[in-house]
């Protein structure tokens, strides 16, 4: 199904990070719980679903992948008020995640209540700038908002046609367990459904570049039918990549990146930490120390990792640091995907080291 | 921080440019702007000055600010169509790119162009101000209890309220208007179209007694006036009035030949004038003079009505009907009729004595020379003497005032 592209993209993107900032580490037992709560779902037994999840919840109750999915059955029950506390309170309890923004978003716009959503979008974003699915729904709430300010301009009632872009609900959070037998590029479960249907695959929202300003009109042009002449193409734009390269160590850092990658596709959790500067930002309120034992656990699961990087770009920040952003792919069991991360690499020593990670340009 | 596509806000910009013909507004503003001292007179009531901030940041490419602006704007007056449009324009722009002023698809396209049309009026009366130093050249003179005059620019969409100060015209506030749907110079009933003369308001009706429709209530004028009825137009109930409860205001050709205004400003005006009878000129394009052509132009006009009355009270019956021009009629009267009886009349007078007061001038606006006189005519002579209001037609006939129609005003 085309539409699964969409929403598995910046799910799996997020992977990595989210796990990190989480430190969601699920027991085999109760992922099973949630596991079976989703099959239940698949299966269009959502009341089923729901009393599954709410037994996992009784034991685990903070754990935010099972009451994630809570919120989805209930939104797929129709159970809107409740839906949206479930993910009010997760946007609550954990801020850094996007995805209960993304879906409270979705709820609310539902409900017509595009400023809220707005609002709860730009949170998602806010959390992860790159996040492809939030800015595909903004921008619907940005043209659903027009629609109806075009109504109210024109006296119109469009509130009937049903052609506009739908806003997509994320079915999933990051950290669930692998699937077995579930084709990449297949994780889209839950049938479509008339609230949350899933649109077609659309390129994710781009940044172009800001255009030059006017010139400030002293005195106003003729009046005539010419139009002013266009400004000039940015030639600000175009000798950046090339001259803001000069005098950088781009070789040394690619071949940091990419040893960094290769650590950690072969599982090499010691030589993977060692990327890591002492003075590294580590994701949430965790120690460093947690935060080690938790990725040597994520890698250390059964099964490959592959991690490639592609097209590393490389700028100066600061006199000892750069940043290196690149194309990350990655693939594990059961998931798959491609994502823009930045590195805020450190001079020590004559090695380059990772002070920051973060997904997104 | 968002990734947000912001498209240019250039082509709105330059809609709105083009549509404003900028360069024919540069002149007045700049001779309003070298008097300095009164500058601030303008009562900027309305949304214009906010609709200006939101155009200057388009023009600038900052969307943001300018839907907050807008935001701002559709805070204060809700109903604003116009301000939804942009909104609407501004929220589009974050994902597709802008090409016009109203980029709703599939919207009807007459009302998108009668949006795009009051944004142009009321952008350009806002950039074009009348001059603080000048007067509407149909104001020539206003009488002591005329306190206000009301001159509408069809053209402009916009009504000048100025008030009488020693004799002079002071601009005291403008305010967006619409008027008739097919446009100007009202022959017939149903024609809809905004009559164009020299008019004054002739009673107040209350909201309580109208629909709806008419908002905050209604001013009628004097359509069809003498010399309407003299070139045959017909039809009547034009007004000036409000707008309807969910309606901020109409586009700028919108009504039935009626002069439509926002409610906060049909009261505002109302407030003004005080339930008076005040003189309503319509013009589809007011000229505005300098105070010395504007004195000029009156003491000639003056001088020429002065001559008309001393040679009235000559008794030299030729010299006065030398003021009337061959084409005059006074109600069913033609020039020879008018002239046998003035003969006939003048002959058995020892003496007449011709007294004129609380005169009013107003030029008519339009292409024909014409200029509508009102006073208070005290006639005496030794056989018969008489009060009366008078009200005048004076055309000019190679370079010469003449009265084309006269009757009791």
């Amino acid at each position: 199904m085309a539409s699964s592209t969409r929403f598995r993209l910046p799910l799996a993107s997020r992977l990595a990070a989210a796990l990190i900032m989480l430190g969601v580490s699920l027991q085999p037992a109760f992922a099973n719980s949630v596991q079976e709560a989703e099959k239940l779902l698949r299966q269009k037994q959502p009341q089923q679903a729901l009393e599954q999840i709410d037994l996992f919840l009784a034991k685990v109750p903070r754990d935010p992948q099972g009451r994630f999915f809570k919120g989805l059955i209930l939104t797929e029950l129709g159970r809107v008020p409740e839906a949206t506390s479930v993910f009010q309170k997760l946007t609550e309890d954990y801020p850094e995640l996007p995805e209960p923004y993304n879906n409270l978003a979705v709820l609310y716009a539902q409900q017509k209540q595009f400023d809220k959503a707005k609002t709860a979008l730009e949170m998602a974003i806010r959390t992860h700038p790159s996040y492809a699915v939030a800015h595909e729904n903004l921008g619907d709430i940005y043209a659903r908002m027009a629609t109806q300010a075009y109504d109210r301009a024109l006296q119109l009632d469009s509130s009937n046609i049903g052609a506009q872009s739908k806003l997509n609900l994320i079915r999933e959070m990051v950290g669930n367990t692998p699937r077995s037998g579930s084709k990449p590029g297949s994780t889209s479960t839950l049938a479509a459904t008339p609230p949350a249907t899933v649109a077609a695959v659309t390129p994710p929202v781009a940044v172009t570049p800001p255009k030059p300003p006017e010139p400030a009109k002293t005195a106003p042009p003729a009046a005539t039918a010419t139009e002013t002449p266009a400004a000039p193409p940015s030639a600000a734009a175009a000798i950046s990549p090339a001259d803001g390269a000069a005098g950088l160590p781009v070789a040394d850092i690619t071949r940091t990146v990419e040893g960094w990658a290769a650590a950690w596709a072969r599982k090499d959790v010691n030589a993977y930490l060692a990327h890591y500067d002492s003075s590294f930002e580590v994701p949430g309120k965790k120690s460093r120390k947690a935060w080690e034992a938790e990725r040597r656990a994520r890698i250390d699961k059964p099964g490959a990792i592959e991690v490639r990087v592609e097209n590393v770009q490389v700028s100066r920040d600061g006199a000892d640091r750069v940043k290196a952003s690149f194309r990350q792919h990655y693939k594990a069991v059961g998931l798959k995907s491609s994502t823009t991360k930045t590195l805020l690499l450190v001079s020590r020593d004559g090695r380059w080291l990772i002070q920051r990670e973060r997904v997104g340009g | 921080m968002t990734a947000m596509r912001y498209f240019s806000g250039r082509a709105v910009a330059r809609v709105l440019r083009n549509a404003l013909c900028l360069s024919s507004l540069i002149v007045p503003l700049a001779i309003g702007s070298g008097q300095s001292g009164d500058a601030v007179r303008y009562s900027d009531s309305g949304p214009e000055p906010m609709l200006e901030q939101v155009f200057r940041q388009i023009e600038r490419n900052k969307l943001g600010l300018a839907l907050e602006q807008v935001d701002a704007l559709l805070q204060i007056w809700p109903n604003f169509r116009l301000g939804h449009l942009i909104r609407g324009d501004l929220l589009m722009a974050r994902s597709s790119a802008l090409t016009t002023i109203g980029n709703a698809p599939n919207a009807p396209e007459e009302r998108l162009a009668d949006l795009r049309d009051e944004a142009v009026a009321r952008i350009r009366a806002y950039r074009d101000k009348p001059p603080v130093d000048r007067v509407p050249r149909y104001l020539l003179q206003l009488q002591a209890s005329q306190r206000h005059a009301v001159v509408v620019d069809t053209r402009r969409s916009r009504l000048y309220l100025y008030e009488n100060v020693a004799g002079q015209p002071r601009f005291i506030a403008d305010y967006y208007v619409s008027h008739g749907r097919l446009g100007i110079e009202k022959m017939r009933e149903g024609d809809k179209k905004t009559p164009l003369g020299v008019y004054q308001v002739t009673g107040f009706l209350p909201p309580e007694r109208l629909t709806d429709f008419y908002g905050a209530g209604a001013l009628p004028i004097n359509y069809p006036n003498a010399w309407d009825r003299r070139q045959g137009r017909k039809g009547h109930g034009i007004w000036l009035h409000g707008t309807p409860s969910d309606t901020f205001s109409r586009p700028p050709r919108a009504s039935d030949g009626c002069v439509v205004l926002a409610n906060s400003d049909f009261l505002a005006l109302n407030n003004h004038l005080q339930g008076a009878s005040v003189p309503v000129i319509i013009s589809d394009s007011v000229e505005w003079l300098s105070l010395d052509d504007w004195q000029s132009e009156r003491s000639e006009f003056n001088k020429a009505h002065e001559q008309w009355r001393s040679d009235w009270e000559s008794r030299d019956v030729e010299r006065f009907l030398s003021h009337y021009s061959a084409r005059f009629s006074a109600g069913k009267k033609d020039l020879a009729a008018f002239a046998a009886q003035k003969r006939a009349v003048n002959a058995g007078k020892k003496w007449i004595k011709v007294g004129v007061d609380k005169l009013s001038t107003f030029r008519n606006p339009g292409r024909e020379d014409l200029v509508v006189v009102t006073f208070e005519q005290d006639y005496r002579s030794d056989n018969l003497s008489n009060r009366m209001i008078k009200q005048q037609y004076w055309q000019r006939e190679d370079g010469r005032w003449r009265i084309v129609f006269e009757g009791e005003g």
